[in-house]
């Protein structure tokens, strides 16, 4: 597999959320906006590239049968890095994301890439399986959030297009479901073409 | 470089090491964050006070005094002077009764117990039902808080229609709209006791 291969793989083929459905938790809770899903999304990628290269280079002292409180806490190091500097810097949406940027933590597809490929690969292999991972995912963050808004309220990024209530059952956690049920149903259709 | 052994020596050395890299970085991160941090969360309280009184002169925040509810807690309350007169109270209230329980605000009375205007600092409510009570309208488009404006509470009646009150509740969201009387209540409420209005 090239490089661009493992970058792009994270996209479809092997999309955190829409094919291997890990990390569905902050997915369904974050996604009420475009915007939310957008940050939640470009967070774990920082996590996740960080995570991974550090878990890269520091494979051969990581002795197996601590690896994974060892991975832990590097995750959580990176975690509370995004924490501090989004309570800093983005403070609005540090307000909106609140408990869910503690919680990537314990998003199974941090820990997931670090156990699966970062602690078997090179650095470069990693941060690139990283970004691409983390962009899938922001993608299908941002696009779930997208969908929900405009069907659930009217809008898109904050900039209205219809007058009132639109349907809000997609801005509600069922809607979330919903959502997520036909985007899957989607790219399993696109996968299985390609 | 051979994969480490998990001899006991190793797994203790390789964790510790870790870790102090780990705290090591946090530490020189939190150091670097902290300023803007407290600037940022200083600059937000300060914004919500300037939105609930009127025009003010002075620091608020410097003057900051504490009320007692009458229920076994207090409020923060940020008199806003102009010169030397007192203009307006802003008083951060709260309620646990919203629809996904706790509630922050910032209710601005003038000083003679007139809401001048309410601004909500935290929730969880129900995006698209219970937070059409943040929102300012305009005068074409009044949103649920307008009706709170220039309304004195002694007069007015903090309660949803409902359940007897003067309030027109949101549509679909009268838990909301009852726990944001509430919290506007306690406001004036501890107030009252305290002798301002």
């Amino acid at each position: 597999m090239n490089q661009m291969q493992n970058f792009t793989k994270g996209f479809l083929k092997e999309n955190p959320i829409l094919v291997l459905v890990l990390g569905t938790c902050p997915t369904l809770a974050t996604t009420s906006s475009a915007m939310n899903g957008l940050g939640m999304g470009l967070a774990t990628t920082f996590v996740l590239i960080g995570s991974n290269v550090v878990i890269a280079l520091m494979k051969n002292i990581i002795p197996d049968k601590v690896r994974i409180p060892a991975f832990i806490v590097v995750i959580a190091t990176f975690v509370t890095i995004v924490d501090l500097v989004m309570q800093a810097y983005v403070p609005a949406l540090y307000v909106t994301l609140g408990i869910f940027i503690p919680l990537i933590v314990v998003n199974c597809i941090v820990l997931g890439r670090a156990e699966a490929y970062a602690s078997k690969n090179t650095v470069w292999s990693s941060f690139v399986d990283g970004a691409g991972m983390g962009l899938g995912f922001t993608l299908a963050l941002g696009v779930l959030g997208a969908v929900r808004e405009i069907l659930g309220g009217g809008s898109i990024f904050g900039f209205k297009f219809i007058e009132g209530d639109a349907i809000l059952v997609f801005i509600l956690a069922p809607g979330a479901f919903i959502a997520l049920g036909y985007m899957i149903a989607v790219v399993n259709r696109i996968n299985k073409k390609a | 470089m051979a994969k480490m052994q998990s001899s006991l020596r190793n797994m203790v050395l390789s964790l510790t090491l870790i870790s102090v890299g780990a705290s090591a970085s946090l530490g020189f991160v939190y150091e670097l964050t902290k300023s803007p941090i407290e600037i940022s969360m200083l600059n937000r309280k300060l914004e919500a006070i300037k939105q609930v009184v009127p025009a003010f002169t002075n620091d608020p925040n410097e003057e900051m005094f504490r009320l007692p509810t009458g229920e076994g807690d207090s409020l923060d309350v940020y008199p806003a002077k102009n010169g030397e007169e007192i203009v307006g109270y802003a008083v951060t209230s709260y309620t646990n009764n919203g629809f996904s329980g706790f509630i922050r605000f910032a209710v601005g009375f003038t000083p003679d117990g007139t809401i001048y205007n309410i601004t909500v600092l935290e929730h969880k409510e129900t995006p698209g039902l219970g937070t059409k009570m943040v929102p300012d309208g305009t005068p074409e488009k009044p949103e649920f808080k307008d009706q709170f404006k220039g309304k004195n509470p002694a007069e007015f009646t903090l309660r949803v229609k409902k359940d007897g009150g003067q309030v027109d509740a949101i549509t679909a969201a009268t838990i909301s709209s009852r726990a944001y009387c509430e919290g506007v209540q306690r406001a004036y409420n501890t107030l009252e006791k305290g002798g301002l209005i």
